[in-house]
Formats: structure tokens, C-alpha cells, sequence
């Protein structure tokens, strides 16, 4: 099954990339973008029938390594 | 009294820690990380470099090499344990330190010789220094910049001018006990006045002092 893991900073914690990302938006003049952050993503195909063991499976992959649950939070899609 | 220093895949200043704890007077040893006992040793020291080549995020799979079983167990006993540079976000990622350290604030590779101030001598790394004491070891990373938003930890040097952005100015840090440290600057290359300072010897001796008190 396609697997996708978005995995996203927390919002109370900096963002150094993002907020240089932003000013040099700004700088070519697109003032209008107010945030930008710079997540994560990882696509994996993960071996499985059912979809919620997959997604349960990969939940745990997230807590123990992909995602740093002192910074980051993650959401994992399962699709076809 | 022996210190082991662990090698990952893409670490690069093993011998230098090795030569400057030697230097001092103390026994040093590299050790492989896919090692699972470090019982011949008083205490362990993780490098810096660039570990299983930071991939994913500085340290996430260094955490999980063989040997750092074995770094959890000295750290649970009280034995010392020192990260600098990459070893501290190792320590860092494995729970042994409270936080993270992200991208400097600026975005930039800092790489010069910093000032930093005790602010907690009852450590592995300052026991041997008086708080308020400055010292000047150079800086070399991009992920510098220490976030704890558990507001837990406990800092044991400060940046005199905050670099990279760092919670608290943070420059090391430590565990609750003082026996786990991390630090981002690098001591064991200011060991000789020829290169510049020999201001990172009183953090070595501190922590060589450790492995015979621990």
C-alpha cells in the first residue's frame, strides 16, 4: 500500500528555513504570504491487506523514529 | 580509568577527542558502534561528525546503533556520558538530554571560535571551572540552535553573544544528575595554546576528573 508521512514542526517551536523562505518571498514581493513552513513528507510503500494496520503500523514507525516527538508532529494517509 | 569513544558511520572527530583526552592524561579508546559492552569502561564519549550521515535529522539513527544500549545503561548508573557537536544531538534524540537542536537561526554554517560562560559547574563538563568563568572554544555546526520546549533543561554553558539562535543561549547542557552532558562547541580542539585556546581543557579535565568520582 502507498503510504504517505507528513511530518510538520510544531508551531510553537522556530522554524529557521521556513522563516528565511519567507523573507526572500517577501523580497521578491509576494508580501502577501504571512507563514511558511517547511515540512516533511516521506512516501513509503508498506506491505499490508488492511489499511488501518498499515496506518497503525506506520504510526508507530513515526513515534519511534521518523517524527522527533519533541518537535514534530506527523499525519500518515494510506491510500490505494 | 578508561573513556570509550564511540565511532559511527560518518563521525570525524574521534581522534581528535581520543588525542586530547590522552593528552590530559586520561585513557581513551575508540569503539565501534556496533559494539554492545562498554563494561571495561568508566564513561563514554560520543563525537561529532555527521552520524549514519545525519540523515533524516541529526542523530535519529545514530540513536538506535547497537552501542547506544549499552550508553543508556552508563548514563542510568551515573557513569559519565558526553556528547560534543553531533553527540550532543545523539544524546538529544535518544532522551538522555531534554530537547533538540535545529537549524542555526540565521541559516548559517557557523564555524569560529566562541565564548561561553559557566553557569552550572556541578557537571561532568564544569565541575572543574568556577561559574561566571569564560572561556573560548570554536564553534563548527549548522545545527546548533537548542529548542526545549519542556523548559527542563539545564543549561551548563551560555554563548556570551548567542550565535545561533540557542534556547537560553544555551551552548551545553545537562540532565537532571549532571552526569549526562551535551555540548555543541568543541573542547578538544582547544587543548593547546599553539591552536589557539587551551580554554577546552578545563571541560575535558572535568570530565576525566568525572570517570574517577563517578
Amino acid at each position: 500500500m502507498r503510504v504517505t508521512v507528513t511530518i510538520n514542526r510544531r508551531p510553537e517551536i522556530a522554524d529557521p528555513e521556513g522563516t528565511t523562505v519567507m523573507r526572500a518571498l517577501h523580497d521578491l514581493g509576494y508580501t502577501e504570504t504571512e507563514t511558511v513552513r517547511m515540512d516533511r513528507v516521506i512516501h513509503m510503500e508498506v506491505a499490508g491487506k488492511d489499511p488501518q494496520e498499515v496506518k497503525a503500523r506506520v504510526e508507530e514507525m513515526c513515534r519511534q523514529m521518523l517524527a522527533n516527538p519533541v518537535l514534530e508532529d506527523f499525519e500518515v494517509e494510506v491510500g490505494e | 580509568m578508561r573513556a570509550a569513544v564511540v565511532v559511527f558511520p560518518g563521525t570525524n572527530c574521534e581522534q581528535d577527542v581520543v588525542y586530547a583526552l590522552q593528552s590530559l592524561g586520561g585513557e581513551a579508546e575508540l569503539v565501534w558502534h556496533r559494539e554492545t559492552d562498554l563494561s571495561e569502561f568508566d564513561g563514554v564519549v560520543l563525537p561529532g561528525g555527521f552520524a549514519h550521515g545525519d540523515y533524516l535529522r541529526t542523530g535519529a539513527i545514530a540513536r538506535f546503533s547497537p552501542i547506544m544500549a549499552e550508553v543508556q545503561r552508563m548514563a542510568s548508573v551515573g557513569r559519565p556520558v558526553l556528547g560534543i557537536c553531533n553527540g550532543f544531538q545523539i544524546l538529544c534524540e535518544a532522551g538522555l538530554l531534554p530537547g533538540a537542536l535545529i537549524a542555526n537561526r540565521d541559516l548559517s554554517f557557523i564555524c569560529r571560535p566562541v565564548e561561553v560562560e559557566v553557569v552550572d559547574n556541578n557537571t561532568i563538563l564544569t565541575r572543574g571551572s568556577t561559574v561566571g568563568d569564560r572561556i573560548v572554544i570554536p564553534l563548527n555546526s549548522y545545527e546548533g540552535n537548542w529548542v526545549d520546549a519542556s523548559g527542563t533543561g539545564r543549561v551548563a554553558l551560555r554563548y556570551t553573544d548567542n550565535p545561533n539562535g540557542s534556547q537560553q543561549g544555551a551552548a551545553a547542557v545537562t540532565n537532571e544528575r549532571g552526569n549526562i552532558a551535551g555540548v555543541m562547541p568543541h573542547p578538544e580542539r582547544a587543548i593547546e595554546a599553539v591552536l589557539g585556546s587551551a580554554d577546552g581543557q578545563v571541560l575535558l579535565n572535568s570530565f576525566l576528573d568525572s570517570l574517577v568520582a563517578a
